[in-house]
């Protein structure tokens, strides 16, 4: 822990984080900005673990290796989401998201 | 001296969140993106994390980044400006989005946490290597065999998808 | 001696329906019929057999006891009630197994010749083993619930048989109201049988008409409408043999089921359907005559009014069967007043003695008449009476044979209805005179219309034939006289001995103080109906236009029909059957329709909302989060 900063502020940080990138991912136009908003969701999701590991548990490593675990699934996640862009490239010359409503009624 | 290391990286990361999500140029958007992630690093340093810390900074910042570097090369016009957000659906967003983060942070403030214990010895790489293999009590062996096959199976995904399609003969 | 074998007098016929019902098609017709015959033949003989052993061979000095030689529990509904399918002989019940199988013996030779050549010929044969059977079964019932179930075969049977011509519209519309009318009678008869179970615990007729047993000492305290409950029961299930009996006013389908070919008619609505209702309220006479005399004063009456509304609808009617159905219907309601003025035990039960006696001999001759009827229409090819005449010196055998059928239900002396008649009427005066009275004129009537039958038929003014009327063939002639032998003889049986209300003989003497009088009445009839028809005259037509208004009321049944159909048409289709059927189109299915129509509207509407992009997706969902966050741990935290 950091003597002198409650978890009261980590905790609003990675809160503030979180919001911030669910605005983005539901602004943005741009797939690739939408994937990087995703990115920094999970990225506050692991400060969160961090932290109340290190401040109420830090005999125990559970936070430390969830996280982890979750930085290597951003990363296969965000392989694959790349591959994804690249093929809707092709097929649409584009990558604004409002092309791809093909579902809709 | 920590807690200005502290409020430092928190305040970096608090505005380049915010400007990597309203940038209107994509290659900005993903270096203040790069600098969040730089900043988180730093936090777990801070909290004495190392490993984890190096794993942050080599697997997001160094790779994930750069591999959305190399797809915003690959698929968009870089000097491109995007058009602003529509009035209305920006002010929703963020009306929402305010709505969530206030009402997240009042329940955690309210919520009396327990007392802190104080830090013992930081871990090292060794106690996390030994868990990860561990296949006896708090063994993490399993998740990390099928994040190894979830790794595999995202690979051949990636090349799948991202294969062009055979002329036709 | 074991009367295990009256099980084959039932199973005979059955197997030849389902024979002749299965298989009838791919024989020849001629075969269909020997082999119906033949099963009959059997079945008849067989009840002669059990007959005289019951009777004669195992003289009791005791009085006659029930025998069961078969009987096994069928369903169980509770731990005490239970239906049971069984076979039960005492004195009614073999007297009836004889007059079934007799009159069905009869009529299958008989149809041998008056059904040849139809195309529906196996059809015909396997209806009338049905209805035997069924009928059989009914007689031979252990307990009321078993009786129900074979009372709805022979309703079945009836309608099947009466609705023989199904091309004939007037046949099918008089099959169904046959049908119908003795349905509604029926859901009568299973409320009494349910209460009668409810009050006693039992359905079977040893327990109910024990003097000992739970049928007497239940259901006589609760009072509705000044009767015990027991009462109400046995007047429901009087229904249901009123409706079957054709009893006023449940008796219109009977004259309509004259549509029926004549053998029919013979079998079924003269001689042993009919009489089914009959045999019911002897069944339960114990539980009638101790337990709930209201009920049997009530069978009294009804039988009474039916006998004298019968008999005034037949003097207006010219068609032969007409004629014939109302008599029966005179004659049942003879049946049922004998039934309502007897008493129970000794010389008491003599009305009930009296009623088995008629019912007897009046199956004898009536079936003698219905067949002679037909015997009748088949040479001259029409039912109405006044097409015919003069038929004496081309029908020898039907005159002769049909003059012994009238001169028995006209109460001649010494023939077998004049006992049987006789009987009745002194079992009325010792109980009620006013029914006696109206049995009288009802006598007096019978022999009247009968008369006028006859004369206009064989004798009166020659009509104009398109070919001459020959005699029937052999095979319908027989029966006739097979039958006329019985009604001359037949009342010389000595029912007294063998068929009373207990089971135990009692001695009778001849009433002549009531004979003598009656037979005049009779012969006074007779001779009125000699004077109007036997020569052709016009004086019947001036009694009518004298009676003009009454004259035509009868010849209109009454109009009973007409405010049946009125009731029917205007009250319960109009008023009642129509409303709900409008609520039923109109809101049940217009409910769903709006439905359907209300969810397509809809969905039209908020199709908008598919939009297709995910951020819109994912804005609402978040959106929704945040929502259920705010309510759930704010607006309803303790």
């Amino acid at each position: 822990m950091i003597a002198g900063i409650p978890v009261i502020h980590f905790l609003i940080i990675s809160t503030i984080m979180f919001f911030v990138g669910i605005y983005g991912f539901l602004v943005r136009k741009n797939l690739i900005t939408i994937l990087m908003s995703v990115e920094l969701i999970l990225n506050s999701v692991n400060i969160n673990f961090v932290v109340f590991n290190k401040y109420f548990y830090p005999q125990l490593i559970q936070g430390q290796i969830f996280t982890i675990f979750v930085i290597a699934i951003a990363a296969a996640e965000a392989a694959v989401a790349i591959a994804l862009i690249i093929n809707i490239y092709r097929r649409f010359n584009s990558i604004d998201v409002e092309n791809i409503k093909e579902m809709k009624f | 001296m920590n807690i200005l290391m502290f409020y430092l990286f928190a305040s970096i990361i608090v505005v380049f969140s915010i400007l990597t999500v309203t940038s209107r140029r994509v290659l900005r958007a993903a270096v203040y993106l790069l600098f969040v992630l730089i900043s988180t690093a730093g936090l777990y340093f801070l909290l004495n994390y190392m490993f984890l810390a190096a794993v942050q900074l080599a697997l997001y910042a160094g790779g994930i980044v750069v591999l959305i570097i190399f797809s915003i090369l690959l698929t968009s016009h870089i000097n491109e400006k995007f058009e602003p957000v529509s009035m209305k659906k920006g002010l929703a967003t963020a009306f929402m989005a305010l709505t969530g983060a206030g009402l997240s942070i009042f329940t955690i403030a309210q919520h009396s946490f327990p007392q802190v214990v104080a830090e013992s010895e930081g871990t090292s790489v060794k106690t996390i290597g030994r868990a990860l293999l561990n296949y006896g009590e708090n063994g993490y062996v399993l998740p990390f065999e099928v994040i190894s096959i979830l790794l595999l199976a995202a690979m051949f995904g990636a090349i799948v998808i991202a294969k062009k399609k055979q002329e036709q003969q | 001696m074991g009367f295990g074998f009256t099980l084959a007098i039932l199973v005979i016929p059955l197997a030849m329906f389902l024979l002749l019902g299965l298989a009838g098609h791919k024989m020849k017709p001629a075969t269909a019929g020997i082999l119906g015959t033949l099963g009959l033949g059997i079945s008849f003989v067989l009840s002669l057999l059990t007959a005289y052993l019951y009777f004669f061979a195992s003289h009791a000095e005791a009085g006659f006891k029930p025998i069961i030689p078969l009987v096994f529990e069928w369903m169980r509904f509770t731990p005490t009630l239970q239906i049971d399918l069984g076979i039960l002989l005492d004195p009614i019940s073999i007297m009836m197994l004889v007059v079934v199988t007799t009159i069905s013996f009869m009529v299958h030779i008989y149809s041998n010749g008056y059904m040849k050549g139809d195309d529906g010929f196996q059809r015909f044969f396997a209806f009338l083993s049905l209805f035997t059977f069924s009928m059989l079964g009914l007689v031979v019932a252990t307990n009321l619930f078993q009786m129900y179930i074979f009372w709805e075969l022979v309703g079945l049977s009836s309608y099947l048989l009466i609705g023989y011509y199904y091309t004939k519209p007037s046949a099918v519309a008089a099959s169904k109201k046959a049908f119908i009318v003795t349905r509604f009678a029926d859901l009568g008869f299973l409320v009494g049988i349910l209460i009668v179970s409810y009050l006693t615990g039992t359905f079977d007729f040893a327990e109910l008409t024990d003097p000992s047993g739970p049928a007497f000492t239940e259901g006589k305290g609760i009072l509705f409408l000044g009767m015990s409950t027991m009462s109400w029961a046995l007047i429901f299930i009087f229904m249901g043999g009123a409706g079957k009996s054709a009893m006023f006013p449940l008796h219109i389908w009977l004259p309509d089921a004259m549509e029926g070919p004549t053998p029919v008619s013979a079998l079924i609505h003269a001689a042993t359907m009919v009489v089914a209702g009959v045999y019911l309220v002897a069944r339960l006479f114990p539980v009638f005559a101790i337990a709930a005399p209201d009920a049997k004063e009530i069978v009294s009456y009804v039988g009474a009014f039916t006998a004298l509304f019968a008999a005034t609808v037949a003097c207006t009617q010219f068609d032969i069967k007409r004629v014939l159905a109302y008599s029966t219907m005179s004659q049942i309601g003879y049946m049922m007043l004998a039934l309502g003025v007897s008493g129970y035990g000794g010389e008491e039960g003599l009305g009930f003695m009296a009623s088995n006696f008629h019912l007897f001999t009046h199956a004898m001759f009536k079936a003698l008449l219905f067949l002679g009827a037909g015997s009748i229409i088949h040479a001259v090819h029409s039912n109405d009476m006044r097409e015919m005449g003069g038929l004496k010196k081309y029908m020898p055998i039907t005159f002769t044979t049909f003059l012994i059928g009238w001169l028995a239900i006209s109460g001649f002396p010494g023939l077998s209805g004049f006992f049987s008649k006789d009987e009745i009427l002194v079992a009325a005066f010792n109980h009620n005179k006013i029914i006696f009275y109206t049995a009288v004129l009802v006598a007096g009537m019978t022999a009247f219309y009968m008369s006028r039958l006859f004369f206009s038929v064989f004798f009166g003014k020659e009509q104009h034939y398109h070919h001459a009327p020959h005699e029937s063939p052999k095979t319908m002639t027989i029966p006739l006289m097979v039958l006329a032998f019985a009604s001359l003889f037949g009342g010389f049986i000595p029912f007294h001995n063998l068929v009373t209300s207990d089971g135990m003989h009692f001695e009778t003497e001849f009433h002549w103080n009531i004979a003598i009088p009656v037979t005049l009445f009779a012969f006074a009839g007779i001779a009125l109906a000699y004077v109007l028809y036997y020569k052709p005259s016009t004086k019947s037509d001036k009694i009518v236009a004298t009676l003009k208004g009454f004259h035509k009321a009868a010849y209109n049944k009454f109009y009973i029909d007409e405010i049946y159909m009125f009731v029917t048409k205007k009250i319960l289709f109009g008023l009642i059957s129509a409303p709900i059927a409008w609520f039923d189109r109109q809101i049940v299915d217009g409910s769903m329709n709006a439905i359907g129509y209300i969810t397509a509207f809809t969905s039209e509407k908020i199709k908008k909302l598919q939009s297709g992009q995910v951020q819109k997706y994912g804005f609402v969902f978040v959106s929704g989060v945040i929502a259920l966050m705010l309510v759930f741990v704010y607006l309803y935290s303790e």
